[in-house]
């Protein structure tokens, strides 16, 4: 395998609406930052991907006018996956492993405000079955954490107490949409309160990936990939345990997480009770600093979310905070599909 | 370390029809995939992963079908990638499947495209407008057809070309099995005599809307030993885009389909593609884009493509058979019909195309493209493994 490292990240203030602003208008900002960190150009990329949902903007093919930002005159090599960024730079990963490429722009965004998310998300289901009745993405979590809840894996004060360290830590990122001390507020769907949910709100974000001495080149302290998987389970609800992420664990092993203690790891996972399924099937314990950023219960652009943990655990590695870092993506309702990275900063590998 | 070597093992399609009544999404996409298994001889479990595109999710109205899907195509407990690429998804998918085991991240992956038109209208799910945006002008059509009369007009190709492409194609359709529209009593009069729809567009000269999904299992040489018929060897394969609205766009010939072409024949070491060639499956919505991207790819000089076309040059026995298959005209489930190109030009070269096959095809080019003429994937495959 080939040495591959995120050598930049960017990402926008999230906010809950930005009705001034297009996907396009969102995007380039954070498209500038990246490049302008590295000092590339968007023709000396090697490979672009992205990753967004059509369903957020409410149309066909709404990354075509994404693709208008990046400016892919002369054409470039390009692709995008229609699920998190996280996926998308998976998929620029593996095309530097074949060696038709040493660098990668991936980049992800989701406008929520437009819609309402609760309801969009529910289109994800079997449209036979689950669809129809149209159970929102809350009600489906407040599911998991009350099975969590029965299984004696935690109550609902351990989950308060879980937003509540999320959003003190998001007190030091400036780009959270919600931090400090935010209230548990009233029950949403028992036993999520308010508080257990994530903001819904609009971003973007963005990552460069190098390989080897280009990486070398363009970052003081490139965060090397030193291995990253995804698993996906069954769609039923009925058919998973849903105190466990089976596919999380794998994943994990997959990446090599559990051969050496990590010092951070950055959790996707919306809902307070989703930090505990994944913390105990990644097996992390109380020493790791689990969402220094905050996570997604500070900031949850949907389809950027999961790409903001691996820019946030690169960020902590760049900065030499972390030299062993845990990255984690979610896809899907309940913790369904998760991408797992180990990042590592060079004297960690050394 | 040298890429491993990619190699197409099984392929499975489904009856492409209008509307498959009879099973659900889940259904329809197991179909192709136990197809495309039996032909590998390789059971769910040789699966390392699963790699699916379809495009857009408003023409089934589900967001991000693939969560759905997994319990259906074998993917709980195994990587599962969704891949969106407007009209050419159905090639980028195969690309980023084949990507997986060229890096040695999988050996063995289950690569997927599908439609299932029926379940929506595909011409109004292209249509949903956006503020300060050019709306699509009603379906893909509106927008291409301007494009054509473009063509036209720089080449002074006779009008006649457009029917020639559509009388062709629907004929190989009645070859293959899997082909959606067979047309028994096809004539060029009928053809001709069809109502303008978009004009120079008429609607003899339009796909239709398929229900239908297909599948190819990718594997490395080791697998490939193992394949109970003969394999697909990829020789090249490679993505370009560019944007939908610049001041330099030359929508009739755009530079991505030409960068792309250069890439894969670099790759594949394909000096003369008119001659070394010996069968394409390219994307042809419109009747007209077989002579626009005969050019595009570099089979014949800028204003040249509609001679090759008029002097049966393309013709199944032709010297260079564009779609044996039929084509996107005959056949078209918009997220799997990039992902039939690649199939089809597969099975050309395994010597399984059944009636549509091209004698002795040796090397053949899939090709897909899709957005505002902005996406393109293509691949070159061959009956030898590539050398090295």
């Amino acid at each position: 395998m080939r040495d591959v490292a995120i050598v930049a990240f960017a990402q926008t203030a999230h906010r809950r609406r930005t009705d001034e602003l297009s996907e396009v208008d969102l995007l380039m900002p954070v498209l500038h930052e990246v490049l302008g960190a590295t000092g590339l150009k968007a023709n000396e990329i090697g490979f672009t991907c992205s990753g967004s949902a059509d369903y957020l903007a409410g149309r066909a093919f709404s990354f075509t006018m994404a693709l208008d930002g990046v400016g892919a005159h002369p054409p470039i090599s390009e692709s995008h996956v229609e699920m998190d960024g996280a996926w998308a730079l998976y998929e620029a990963w593996v095309k530097i492993q074949t060696g038709e490429a040493d660098t990668a722009l991936v980049y992800s965004y989701g406008k929520s405000s437009p819609g309402r998310v609760r309801d969009v998300l529910t289109r994800q289901l079997d449209p036979y079955y689950l669809a129809p009745l149209w159970p929102d993405s809350v009600a489906l979590a407040a599911l998991q954490a009350q099975a969590l809840i029965d299984a004696g894996a935690t109550d609902e004060g351990a989950l308060a107490a879980v937003a509540a360290r999320n959003r003190t830590a998001a007190a030091g990122n400036p780009h959270a949409q919600l931090a400090g001390d935010v209230p548990a507020g009233d029950y949403l769907v028992h036993p999520l309160r308010t508080g257990d949910c994530p903001p819904i709100g609009d971003g973007a974000a963005a990552v460069v990936l190098a390989a080897g001495d280009t990486a070398r080149a363009l970052c003081a302290r490139p965060a090397w990939i030193r291995g990253i998987d995804h698993r996906i389970e069954a769609h039923g609800l009925g058919v998973r345990d849903l105190t466990d992420s089976p596919s999380a664990r794998l994943a994990a092993e997959r990446a090599g997480a559990f051969e050496r203690p990590v010092d951070t790891a950055e959790l996707h996972a919306p809902f307070t009770s989703q930090e505990v399924v994944l913390r105990q099937a990644l097996r992390l314990g109380d020493d790791v600093r689990v969402n220094p950023s905050g996570g997604a219960l500070a900031a949850n652009p949907v389809m950027a979310a999961g790409l903001i943990r691996l820019g946030e655990a690169a960020a902590r590695i760049h900065r030499g905070e972390s030299d062993r870092a845990l990255a984690h993506a979610t896809s899907g309702p309940c913790l369904q599909q998760n991408l797992v990275a180990v990042l590592e900063g060079e004297s960690a590998h050394a | 370390m040298p890429k491993e070597p990619v190699a197409v093992v099984g392929i499975g399609q489904t009856k492409h029809v209008a509307a498959r009544h009879d099973v659900s999404i889940a259904g329809l996409v197991r179909e192709a995939a136990v197809r495309a298994l039996e032909d590998a001889g390789l059971t769910w479990s040789d699966i390392d992963a699963v790699v699916i595109g379809k495009a857009p999710d408003f023409f089934e109205g589900v967001m991000m079908p693939e969560l759905y899907l997994a319990d259906a195509l074998g993917a709980v407990g195994k990587p599962m990638l969704r891949v969106h690429t407007a009209g050419s998804v159905g090639g980028s998918t195969a690309l980023v499947a084949a990507n997986l085991v060229a890096a040695r991240v999988h050996s063995t992956v289950l690569t997927l495209a599908f439609e299932k038109q029926s379940e929506s209208n595909a011409m109004w799910g292209l249509s949903l407008p956006v503020p300060f945006q050019q709306p699509l002008l009603a379906g893909a059509g509106g927008f291409f057809a301007p494009h054509v009369r473009a063509y036209m007009r720089r080449t002074g190709a006779p009008d006649e070309v457009g029917s020639l492409v559509a009388y062709k194609d629907r004929r190989n359709a009645l070859k293959n099995p899997y082909a959606h529209l067979h047309d028994h009593d096809i004539t060029l009069e009928k053809v001709r005599a069809a109502p303008m729809l978009w004009d120079p567009i008429r609607y003899s000269e339009t796909c239709p809307s398929s229900d239908g999904a297909c599948a190819m299992i990718l594997t490395d040489r080791d697998g490939a030993a193992r394949a109970p018929h003969p394999p697909a060897w990829v020789h090249g394969g490679a993505m370009r885009s560019e944007p939908t609205l610049f001041a330099g766009k030359d929508f009739v010939s755009p530079q991505a389909g030409k960068d792309c072409a250069a890439d894969v024949y670099r790759q594949a070491g394909i000096t003369d593609p008119r001659r070394e060639i010996d069968a394409v499956e390219m994307y042809v919505p419109f009747s007209w884009y077989e002579p626009m991207w005969l050019e595009n790819l570099g089979f014949a000089e800028e204003g040249e493509g509609w001679k090759l076309t008029e002097a049966g040059v393309t013709e199944l026995d032709g010297d260079l058979p564009v779609n044996p298959s039929g084509g996107v005209l005959s056949t078209n489930p918009i997220g799997a019909s990039g992902m039939i190109r690649f199939a089809e030009a597969a099975l050309q070269v395994r010597g399984r195309a059944g009636e549509h096959q091209i004698d002795g095809a040796l090397r053949a080019l899939g090709h897909a493209y899709g957005g505002g003429a902005q996406f393109f994937a293509m691949w070159l495959v061959g009956a030898e493994p590539p050398p090295g």
